[in-house]
């Protein structure tokens, strides 16, 4: 019976969570046309969001292709076909790694940036400074951080893809043999416009997600140190596991 | 800095009769079954300095965010120059907060711009005005406060009593008629909390603003305020002139105004026998 009863408490702080995360998306949404009317302040977030986590991007890509050309090309060559190497690391780059692996980066980077950021404003008294000068924080502080992930996260994860291949030819090509008009020839011919669209589709979703899960966790934190860690970590959690669970269902519905 | 050039009259001026600018009357507010306010009435005259003091944990924070309209009372009316706070929609309370400031106990300056910037920050926020117009502006509220000079710094090179100093000139850019002060001198040495505390009287009088001023710092606020308001488990226990509440018969007021570690309000938090829990052995 406690047992129930702990598990009706638990279902109901997930609904109410679920329903508070909605509320504050359409919010935020509602702020979106205002915040875009100063595209300084979103330009300004692009840069935080998405020029900021270049580094660590375009590291990953090419480590995360190097990999991929390895043990694609191991797999491969057990049926004679490491020709196809080029096909096989392309698409599993734009439909899957790219996006998906691009997403945990970014929350990793970008989103406790942004917890930890609008949590500080928070613990601050900024964000309450601005709602007594009559601004509201949501159009001015959360609306262009939230627009700034949306619009990086498909940039990062296009520049992680492209790196991602360039890593895959490094090994494949240059180090293991695989003959680069082949590589480069089935690629070409392989790659549809829906397996990019289907990656940019996630990336854009996987942008919506994170970045909200981020700027919700900051704006809701506990004004207090450990309230603020709590938020960043949540961040972190939260956005990982969505980021996982959309990418399946996403993947069920387009295949 | 600005010089006063006169302001409205003192309580003990014979003047006309005094007009109030904030009533609270009647206010009920609690927080998860603790209640913090149990039929609460202020009045806030105006063009006065009005200081509200009281035990920490008496809700002075608690009731300058309900004044402004951040949390709603549950019980009770709180008018802000005739207009009932809590009844208001969200664009109304914010057109009815441009027309109050408020410093914040630890300045609230935006950490991601410079001390221009947040000055102009209302001003950008709120009105169309040339750059040039909004640049003399700020330099005006900054030269009142004494940092015209520091317009380039950020907010992580200022010293506490600067922060606040320069909250205190964009809390002033959109000319409020209000102006709400909480803890303003908490934390300052005793140069920045002269300064201040300067700045508070000298902004009322030439400005003509009414002023709201939460403080514990009972000798400097006695210095500058019109009239004292001290709170006491959710109530107002004492009223009037700070000078009158020093001579107060109640032993609250006594306590507080003297600053003694004990009395009504008990040294020792509430605790079991000493002895009994010394020789029991348990926690």
């Amino acid at each position: 019976m406690r047992l129930l009863n702990d598990l009706l408490a638990s279902l109901r702080n997930f609904v109410s969570s679920v329903g508070a995360l909605s509320i504050f998306f359409v919010r935020v949404l509602g702020q979106v046309p205002a915040a875009l009317l100063k595209p300084k302040y979103v330009i300004a977030q692009i840069h935080n969001a998405g020029a900021l986590s270049l580094v660590i991007i375009m590291t990953c890509g090419l480590f995360v292709g190097a990999v991929l050309g390895l043990q694609g090309y191991d797999l491969l060559q057990r049926f004679g076909s490491e020709d196809s190497l080029g096909t096989a690391a392309a698409l599993g780059l734009i439909k899957e790694l790219g996006p998906v692996i691009t997403a945990l980066l970014f929350a990793g980077r970008a989103g406790t940036a942004l917890a930890s950021e609008i949590g500080l404003m928070r613990a601050t008294d900024q964000l309450s400074a601005m709602e007594m000068m009559a601004v509201d924080p949501i159009r001015r502080v959360v609306a262009p951080r939230f627009i700034g992930g949306v619009i990086a996260m498909p940039l990062l994860s296009a520049i992680f893809i492209s790196i991602g291949i360039y890593g895959v030819h490094l090994v494949g090509v240059q180090q293991l043999g695989v003959d680069p008009g082949s590589f480069w020839s089935q690629m070409i011919a392989s790659v549809e416009a829906g397996d990019i669209n289907e990656g940019v589709l996630k990336s854009c979703v996987f942008g919506v997600a994170c970045s909200l899960i981020a700027v919700h966790e900051g704006y809701t934190a506990q004004p207090t140190a450990e309230g603020v860690g709590r938020a960043t970590t949540r961040t972190v959690v939260i956005s990982a596991v969505l980021t996982l669970i959309l990418d399946f269902m996403l993947t069920a519905v387009m295949l | 800095m600005t010089a006063p050039v006169g302001g409205r009259g003192t309580p003990s001026d014979g003047g006309s009769p005094v007009d109030n600018l904030v009533e609270i009357t009647d206010v009920h507010y609690s927080v998860g079954g603790r209640s913090i306010f149990s039929g609460l009435t202020i009045k806030i005259p105006r063009g006065r300095i009005t200081a509200v003091m009281g035990p920490s944990g008496t809700g002075k924070t608690t009731l300058l965010r309900l004044m402004t309209g951040q949390i709603r009372p549950d019980r009770g009316h709180i008018l802000v120059d005739g207009q009932d706070v809590s009844s208001l929609s969200t664009a109304e309370l914010y057109r009815l907060r441009r027309r109050m400031g408020m410093l914040f106990q630890n300045g609230a300056l935006l950490t991601d711009i410079d001390v221009f910037e947040n000055v102009a920050f209302p001003l950008r926020e709120h009105t169309r005005l040339p750059e040039s117009l909004i640049r003399n502006i700020v330099l005006t509220k900054l030269q009142a406060v004494g940092l015209r000079g520091a317009w380039s710094l950020y907010p992580s090179e200022l010293s506490g009593g600067m922060g606040r100093r320069v909250a205190l000139a964009r809390a002033m850019a959109m000319d409020p008629d209000l102006l709400i002060y909480d803890e303003p001198f908490a934390g300052l040495d005793p140069i920045s909390l002269g300064v201040i505390l300067r700045l508070v009287k000298q902004m009322n009088d030439a400005l003509g603003l009414t002023s709201i001023v939460v403080s514990h710092d009972v000798d400097e606020i006695a210095t500058i305020a019109d009239v004292s308001y001290i709170l006491s488990a959710g109530k107002v226990v004492a009223s009037g002139a700070p000078k009158a509440l020093k001579e107060s018969d109640s032993e609250l007021v006594r306590q507080f105004m003297n600053g003694l570690p004990d009395g009504p309000v008990a040294f020792h938090y509430p605790a079991p026998d000493y002895r009994e829990q010394l020789l029991s052995g348990d926690d």
